[in-house]
């Protein structure tokens, strides 16, 4: 089984938003909830760059080990989803996570959370892949019909790379010694631990 | 000649600078991005420790969204997933382990002078109502707050995924909705005792004689609240007081800040709770099996005057006397014996 990561190429990135929009269309995202978002960081400066940021999928998930109700589980491809069934949207997930990905919708009065909602990483819930059932809650299950994140996919500059952890990284080292400069996988040494060498 | 010379040497000088200068202009024509490519190692480094989250510019108006990494986060859930579930259960169970060796070894604390049948009126009804309103929103959202904390590893493994979700959603709302009463009434018990509760000298007396918990006989005199009661009530205006607020600022997280913030409340509160809560355990087997005839003064409000004497000396000379001046009688009154 592959481990699944995410790596944008921060200096390929050109903030286009589209793998913004394109997530929220795939998944019929609810309005505020922002699975993705794109950062740009030292903007109008010289040396700007933006990273494409969600859910990094951590080994040992942060999110995973806050939760009063264990709704998070690990997949065979190293994604971390949740059982939104169970989850009380206490929002301690969003205090633990280091990249901002947990959201939650307004659901009732006084601002009260609704369930928390986060990149699937495009493959779903607990229901049965591709159920109805599972789109209402999580979207599309792209991993299950054998296609990768749409984000990643449908990325212009190709700067958002999605797939095995060691395949992307490879990929990323070929494009920073062919071009001879590279600023690295962001987030990678948070969420997994270690980061990418060329 | 020297119009020559001094032009020679005007070439020379010329074309030496010229060497010197065509490397330099070579290295600043070339385009070096990796110069002003910023890595996340360089910008990790720039922030230094303790300090470290990377945050830019997005198109979210939510300003949390500006935040790209904040690798501190994993801290507090450490904090959070383990150290507050072990601090937690020490708590709770150091306080149940004490409690029962206490009794193992003192046994229930008897009224020495047996009970007299003679009644004195200890709490009238609108303070009882206070107690019981606090102690019984106070026992819900300390049960549904543990469980948010140790729920996972205690109750979980018992009855499954589905139903522990339900339970803690239920939970949840429980302990959003009960706090206000339990604020409200906090704040009654402040209305009506903090009069009672002020420091005073005979205390002093009453914790250098261990109030007299460890030793039969031993009754250091004491107002209508002893130096523990003192210390109790002092435990939870403070540590309710400081649950309300964290409370509060968990419960409308966008008045209380960012990240930093709600980890802090919710550390506080986290902590507040279990030490409040071993507190209160240690309380309620006081005023139930602990001691005999002390559960009567919230009960009913009437307490037996041998336990009262015993108890709160200084209290029943002080309501016997005012109700020995009332019938205009000198003196204090002291029933025969």
């Amino acid at each position: 089984m592959a481990r699944m990561k995410f790596l944008c190429d921060a200096d390929r990135c050109i903030e286009c938003n589209a793998c913004v929009t394109a997530c929220k269309n795939e998944h019929e995202v609810p309005w505020g909830i922002n699975r993705r978002r794109v950062v740009t960081l030292n903007d109008g400066l010289p040396g700007e760059r933006s990273v494409s940021m969600a859910c990094m999928h951590c080994t040992d998930a942060p999110c995973a080990s806050v939760c009063p109700v264990s709704c998070f589980y690990t997949t065979a491809d190293a994604v971390v989803l949740h059982n939104k069934d169970t989850c009380i949207g206490c929002g301690y997930c969003s205090y633990a996570c280091p990249f901002g990905a947990p959201q939650y919708p307004q659901t009732a009065n006084f601002g009260t959370r609704g369930k928390m909602d986060k990149c699937t990483y495009c493959s779903g819930g607990p229901e049965p892949d591709m159920s109805q059932a599972e789109y209402v809650k999580y979207g599309a299950n792209r991993l299950a019909e054998g296609k990768l994140p749409l984000c990643a996919e449908m990325c212009s500059t190709k700067a958002l790379l999605a797939g095995d952890g060691d395949i992307i990284a490879e990929i990323y080292r070929e494009r920073v010694v062919t071009r001879g400069y590279g600023s690295g996988a962001w987030g990678w040494r948070t969420a997994y631990g270690e980061t990418l060498t060329v | 000649m020297t119009h020559h010379l001094s032009r020679l040497f005007g070439i020379i000088a010329l074309s030496l600078g010229l060497m010197l200068a065509v490397p330099a202009t070579q290295a600043q024509a070339q385009v070096n991005p990796t110069a002003s490519s910023v890595t996340e190692d360089a910008l990790f480094d720039t922030l230094g420790p303790g300090n470290a989250a990377v945050a830019g510019r997005t198109s979210i108006a939510d300003p949390n969204a500006g935040y790209l990494i904040k690798p501190e986060n994993r801290s507090w859930a450490a904090l959070q997933g383990s150290t507050l579930h072990t601090v937690s259960i020490v708590l709770i169970v150091g306080m149940i382990v004490l409690l029962a060796g206490f009794y193992m070894i003192r046994g229930r604390i008897r009224v020495e002078g047996g009970l007299s049948g003679r009644k004195i009126l200890r709490f009238t009804a609108i303070e009882r109502f206070a107690h019981w309103t606090l102690a019984s929103t106070f026992i819900i959202l300390a049960l549904t707050g543990l469980n948010l904390i140790i729920g996972r590893s205690v109750i979980l493994p018992l009855v499954g995924e589905a139903t522990f979700g339900t339970m803690t959603a239920w939970g949840k709302l429980a302990h959003n909705f009960l706090a206000w009463p339990f604020m409200v009434a906090l704040a009654l018990i402040v209305v009506f005792w903090l009069v009672h509760n002020l420091p005073a000298r005979v205390d002093w007396q009453w914790i250098k004689q261990g109030g007299g918990l460890l030793k039969k006989g031993a009754h250091p005199p004491a107002g209508k609240f002893n130096a523990g009661q003192k210390l109790i009530f002092w435990s939870v205006v403070l540590g309710g007081a400081a649950l309300s607020f964290t409370g509060y600022m968990l419960m409308f997280p966008m008045q209380a800040g960012g990240f930093e913030s709600w980890q802090f409340y919710q550390t506080i509160h986290a902590l507040a709770a279990g030490i409040l809560s071993a507190i209160i355990i240690a309380h309620i087997y006081l005023g139930s099996v602990g001691m005999e005839g002390a559960f009567d003064a919230m009960g009913s409000g009437e307490v037996d005057e041998n336990w009262a004497k015993e108890h709160h000396a200084l209290w029943v000379e002080e309501v016997q006397g005012a109700a020995a001046k009332g019938t205009a009688a000198p003196g204090r009154t002291h029933p025969a014996e």
